[in-house]
């Protein structure tokens, strides 16, 4: 059966209805609790092992030895001297990054955390290149 | 009348992505047509032999922007099948459920396409709207809307909890509704009618010889399709129907598709409603034993065909991927002859093409009337002189 102007009906229905789009930067968009937005670092937990580096698949991470280095626990008597715990830093190249968070699934210290953050457009590229202490 | 030939693309506001199709015009009757790839190679196949087989999921997820989850399936199955890793059923399910879910917003999103080359910006409107419904479950389930990741090697990555299969459950309920309401639009609505009926026809006979696959083939009333001619996952377990259609043209294929969304719904709703217990991972070795193999998966545009050859080491030796639309590029040609230039756009997109998935570097020499294999050495070569007729000397480089 043919009904010309079938669509008029439901058309002029959504002349009542709230939009269905929303004013995204004035408003905040709403975004799914588990959605994979910028990986954080946590330098505390990080032991270097580079497992993130190796199993990143666009290249973006790299764990570098950190500037200043935490200084050794004082000697106590009688006992061999522990060595200082080495601090790593993280730079994140967001450009580079896909997003899949493959790096927080393999790091076995958690020290790689998942954010929902997701507003990471810039215009400078320095600012692309995120270097967590 | 004198015949011209225009181009359409590789830039053509109607293309979505550059490709270029070659026009005979008799008037505004087309006579012939052909179709010219490689605009958009991108080198993903000899990228994929430079990463692990990890890093390659996220590699091959980016074939194409609508089918990654096909795409992923299709190349994990080859590798579980060579690892003979023994993926859980639960992983299976979700894997599929995923599929589906794909399926109905790659269809939703083409029916918006449709429309609004048609010129029925109305429908396009609603689709695309109604789609972020779907959009939304694919983000709760999974973390991101285009590009899942669900899969990894030997299951998935994410389980799925009993708060969100209500809400997906809901979601779909919502679309099933809608669905019925563009069926019915679609087969009453006398502008749209008029627009596809008897454009773009492609004879079954002609389907066959051209190898179309998918609702393009089914449209034109072949019963082929690779989830019950060779059930994968577990299609085998699920009740669902074959949708064909006889008109063999634009309306046939756009029935098939709003037909197909239908059993997709109750796919989705069988898997979640039977979910298996169990774990959602097996551990599979980061290197692969050497052997080849080779998957078929049936993407919401058609059969998806790749081929994997492994080397006993933790990356691929050779990933082929046969998308498609190569596949169903053939028919285009067909379709255009004898038709209007202004349904062009319409016949083009009714195949869903998706170009980038599609472009492959295949050297054909019609001279030689042979195939022929380039090396680096000689690509280089070539780009250099290549260059070198247009002044930019890059012997240096």
């Amino acid at each position: 059966m043919i009904h010309p102007a079938r669509v008029f009906r439901e058309v002029i229905k959504h002349l009542f209805r709230k939009p269905a789009t929303c004013a995204y930067p004035f408003e905040k968009a709403k975004i799914m609790p588990d959605f994979r937005g910028r990986i954080d670092f946590d330098s505390s937990k990080c032991i270097g092992c580079q497992m993130c580096v190796r199993a990143c698949p666009s290249k973006a991470i790299e764990i570098p030895l950190s500037k200043v280095q935490p200084p050794a626990p004082a000697q106590i008597e009688g006992q061999p001297p522990v060595p200082a715990k080495k601090k790593f830093d993280c730079i994140m190249k967001l450009d580079h990054c896909v997003y899949c968070a493959q790096c927080v699934e393999v790091c076995p210290k958690k020290a790689l955390i998942m954010t929902q953050d997701f507003e990471l457009a810039h215009v400078d590229r320095k600012e692309l290149r995120r270097h967590y202490t | 009348m004198s015949k011209i030939t225009i181009p359409l693309g590789p830039q053509h506001p109607a293309l979505k992505e550059p490709e270029n199709f070659m026009l005979v015009l008799e008037g505004e009757q087309i006579t012939g047509a052909t179709v010219n790839l490689g605009y958009n190679h991108r080198g993903m196949e000899k990228a994929a032999e430079e990463r692990t087989y990890m890093q390659d999921l996220y590699l091959i997820e980016r074939v194409c922007g609508i089918c990654s989850h096909s795409h992923t399936t299709c190349y994990i199955t080859n590798v579980e099948e060579l690892a003979k890793a023994e993926t859980p059923k639960r992983a299976l399910a979700i894997r599929t459920l995923f599929g589906e879910l794909e399926r109905v917003h790659s269809h939703l999103l083409w029916l918006g396409v449709a429309g609004y080359e048609m010129g029925f910006e109305t429908l396009f409107m609603y689709t695309w709207r109604d789609r972020e419904q779907v959009l939304d479950c694919l983000e709760m389930l999974s973390g991101n809307r285009v590009h899942y990741s669900i899969n990894t090697l030997g299951g998935v990555r994410r389980d799925i909890t009993a708060e969100q299969k209500a809400g997906v459950l809901k979601r779909i309920k919502y679309l099933e509704e809608r669905t019925k309401y563009y069926i019915s639009l679609a087969t009453e609505e006398t502008t749209l009618l008029a627009r596809t009926q008897n454009v773009g026809k492609l004879p079954y006979d002609v389907a066959i010889e051209r190898g179309a696959v998918g609702p393009t083939a089914r449209a034109s009333g072949i019963a082929r399709d690779v989830r019950k001619d060779d059930p994968y996952l577990i299609y085998g377990e699920l009740d669902f129907k074959l949708i064909t259609h006889n008109t063999c043209d634009v309306f046939g294929r756009l029935v098939v598709r709003a037909l197909e969304l239908m059993e997709s719904y109750k796919m989705i709703e069988q898997i979640l409603n039977n979910l298996p217990e169990g774990p959602i991972a097996v551990k599979v070795p980061w290197r692969i034993p050497a052997g080849e193999a080779v998957n078929h998966y049936e993407a919401p545009r058609g059969e998806d065909i790749h081929y994997l050859k492994a080397n006993n080491t933790d990356k691929p030796e050779r990933l082929k991927v046969r998308a498609p639309t190569l596949a169903n590029l053939q028919s285009v040609a067909y379709m255009m002859e004898g038709g209007w230039l202004a349904d062009v756009p319409l016949v083009i997109a009714a195949i869903d093409p998706c170009m980038s998935c599609t472009d492959r570097a295949v050297v054909w020499n019609p001279k030689k009337g042979k195939k022929e294999i380039y090396g680096w050495e000689e690509l280089r070569k070539m780009g250099i002189e290549h260059y070198k007729r247009r002044g930019v000397d890059f012997t240096k480089l």
